[in-house]
């Protein structure tokens, strides 16, 4: 077991899995001589050479485009997008051909690819660097998308998309790279995709979150423990596609009431479709209504600090008074 | 290049796929030995084409030509929804395709390569499960549209219907062949409208920077639906783009089966030995709308049509035969009568054939247990 933050987790988990299948290949901007603008690669040139380490062309479709080829063909590539903010090229290779192709093959081909693309703002990122872009490509059957919160999930989770035969899109929230640490186990376990994770228990209120939220959600559930005594159970999403609903509906049954918290613009982003589950399965279990919490309905995350806060919370403590309102209701 | 034949256990149609491209000798030495002839003849013996080769190359043209009929006679009776002509394509799509091995290389073909696919070893019932959305279509199990390729089994990889999409896969399959350090290269197909998507350039582009043993087949018909070459791109030649990302680029006449074959034999042996890729530009037309859904009459004349069928490739490639003494009117009649009961039968079967059982459309989205 060791302390470490998501970037170290990382970095390390993939080291390993490079170490232990010589199939794996690691391609993307700046990932090989810089190891990555955010050093998740980082030494891994040196060590794997850069055959395995591909600094590719600035090119987000053909990144993609030509690792679904290494895909058909024997590799376990791991694509990374340097952004989040800059996928949208590759949008098309994505949708239309990784998530697709055992479906359209009548399974006689498929994909095993990883794209990994840092996501979510709070760090200064503006319009540019700043998004959520889970929502795109939740909707897309035939592609996970996953967003782990801490070190140890993403550890896990991980490992589980690098084993997956079919496309894994593994999101990485920016401000959880360094400000979240966490025990990270020595063991190469796996954690499931499609599986939530209950990170509090809690009696009076279910709150679902992920991504950096869910860490913000933790904190307003310990300080309303606090202040109020009111206990808050926090569903730790993980899995957008597929969606674990099992675990986020017997939590709102047990507490009677739900809320999701979620960073991206709040019209349809993943929320929705988790208050759309609680309303179609829990509604006679609930002693409330759902609430839904998402960012404004602005193209995106502005750069001054004063326009970034209000994004991430237009009124003061806002997590905080409307989880109490919800847990009061 | 390896002259290794290609696998024996694969079970395509006989006489296809460079069965016998090994041959260094032609075997034409009772050909008239006339000056045109002659200069013909030692250009397909610089080749290393036999005649056995000769012979399959233009049946496999007959072929595609035949079903190209059929497949639009079909449209017309209502029984296709929907077909995507060859027609007048054959010619490249032949010679670039013999210079691969069956069961060895790898083809990324796009929706107007049906004879591509026969010579990589499909089979004219296949086509038409296909056409028909038969249970058994190789490609898609009735799932794509026709012409939507793909069928690990003969190393032809999974198409879709977004134009260009293909090309990185292409240059991502021979990164992986090159890694691997596998005998093998591998192709892709498009038309000149496919050249100006980005995920053209950027598969090219990667495919340079590693040298990747791969070769990119352009068909030039100077249409992408209505849209004209003029129109789509400000230089002449496809095959200009290569000079950005490094490596050749070829202008072929695409009518021309054996300079087809010709240029692809050169990229391919490129592509083994570690040269890289080549841009092959095949100039050609096609003789009938772009699909089944379209009506050419909108964007073209009749006289440009009409005028392009004098440069008809088959007949071309016919003549050649005839002049060097392997064909004859009548056994052109009988070739064309024994390929048309071929594909006659393909058409019964493959109407006959069952359909895709509606209990599967949820399957295989994922892995399934
Ligand atoms: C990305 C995309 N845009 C548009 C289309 C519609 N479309 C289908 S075929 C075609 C023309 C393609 O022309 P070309 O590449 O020259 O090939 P050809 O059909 O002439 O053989 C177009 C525009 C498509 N399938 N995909
Ligand atoms: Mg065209």
């Amino acid at each position: 077991m060791a302390q470490k933050n998501v970037v170290t987790a990382i970095h390390d988990a993939l080291h390993e899995e490079m170490a232990a299948d010589d199939r794996i290949v690691v391609l993307g901007e700046d990932v090989g001589v810089r190891g990555g603008v955010f050093r998740i690669t980082q030494g891994f040139m040196e060590e794997f050479g850069p055959a395995r380490v591909i600094d590719t062309p600035l090119a987000e479709a053909g990144i993609v485009g030509v690792a679904i080829g290494m895909a058909l063909h024997g590799l376990l590539p791991i694509a990374e997008i340097e952004f989040a903010d800059f996928i949208h090229p590759a949008f098309d290779q994505i949708v239309s051909e990784a998530a697709r192709i055992r479906y359209r093959s009548n399974n006689d081909f498929n994909v095993p690819l990883v794209i990994r693309a840092p996501w979510g703002g709070g760090i200064h990122g503006a319009l540019y660097h700043s998004q959520s872009i889970e929502a795109f490509y939740g909707h897309v059957p035939g592609l996970k998308v996953v967003v782990p919160s801490t070190p140890s999930d993403a550890v896990g989770m991980l490992r589980t998309a690098i084993r997956d035969p079919d496309p894994v899109l593994f999101l990485e929230h920016k401000k959880t790279y360094r400000a979240i640490t966490g025990d990270v186990l020595d063991e190469p376990y796996t954690v499931p995709i499609g599986v939530a994770d209950v990170k509090r228990e809690g009696e009076d209120l279910t709150v679902v979150a992920y991504g950096f939220m869910m860490h913000t959600c933790l904190e307003t559930a310990t300080r309303l423990q606090e202040d109020h005594g009111i206990s808050v159970e926090v569903v730790d999403a993980r899995s957008i596609s597929p969606l674990d609903k099992q675990t986020i509906l017997s939590s709102v049954r047990k507490t009677g009431k739900a809320m999701v918290v979620y960073e991206d613009n709040r019209t349809y982003g993943a929320g929705a479709e988790i208050v759309a589950t609680i309303a179609e399965e829990a509604m006679f279990d609930l002693d409330g209504p759902i609430v839904r919490i998402g960012g404004p309905d602005i193209p995106a995350m502005p750069f001054a600090t004063s326009l970034e806060h209000f994004y991430l919370e237009p009124e003061p403590d806002q997590l905080y008074r409307r989880m109490l309102d919800l847990a009061r209701f | 290049m390896s002259t290794t034949t290609p696998d024996a256990a694969c079970d395509c149609p006989a006489g296809g796929g460079s069965a016998s491209r090994s041959k260094q000798n032609g075997v034409l030495d009772s050909a008239p030995k006339m000056a045109v002839e002659a200069t013909r003849q030692s250009e397909i013996d610089t080749l290393g084409l036999s005649g056995e080769d000769l012979l399959s190359m233009h049946r496999f043209m007959v072929l595609a030509r035949l079903i190209d009929e059929a497949a639009i006679r079909q449209n017309r009776q209502g029984k296709a929804p929907f077909v995507i002509p060859v027609s007048c394509h054959e010619a490249c799509q032949v010679g670039t395709a013999w210079a691969m091995r069956r069961g060895q290389d790898i083809w990324l073909p796009y929706y107007r390569d049906l004879a591509v696919v026969l010579v990589a070893g499909m089979t004219a019932f296949d086509v038409f499960l296909g056409i028909f959305s038969k249970a058994g279509d190789p490609t898609s199990g009735g799932r794509q549209m026709p012409a939507h390729w793909g069928s690990r089994r003969l190393g032809i990889i999974t198409g879709s219907s977004p134009i260009g999409t293909q090309i990185p896969h292409a240059a991502g399959i021979a990164y992986a062949v090159k890694f691997r350090s596998e005998d093998a290269v591998v192709a892709t197909w498009f038309g000149e409208g496919a050249t100006s998507e980005g995920d053209w350039h950027e598969g090219l582009n990667f495919a340079g920077i590693h040298k990747l043993p791969v070769v990119f087949v352009c068909e030039n018909n100077h249409y992408a639906i209505s849209v004209p070459q003029s129109k789509q791109m400000a230089v002449e030649n496809v095959a200009d783009r290569a000079a950005g990302y490094g490596f050749p680029g070829v202008v072929v006449d695409g009518n021309d089966v054996l300079a087809s074959y010709a240029a692809m034999k050169r990229a391919v042996e490129r592509a083994l030995s570690g040269e890289g890729p080549t841009l092959i530009e095949c100039k050609t037309y096609r003789f009938q709308p772009h699909t089944s859904d379209d009506d050419d009459r909108t964007y073209r004349t009749r006289e440009e049509v009409e005028e392009a069928r004098h440069h008809d490739p088959l007949d071309r490639f016919s003549a050649d035969l005839k002049t060097l003494g392997l064909m004859d009117d009548a056994r052109i009649e009988s070739l064309r009568a024994e390929v048309k009961a071929e594909v006659d039968r393909a058409v019964a079967d493959a109407w006959a054939a069952p359909d895709p059982d509606p209990a599967t459309v949820l399957r295989y989205v994922f892995e399934e247990d």
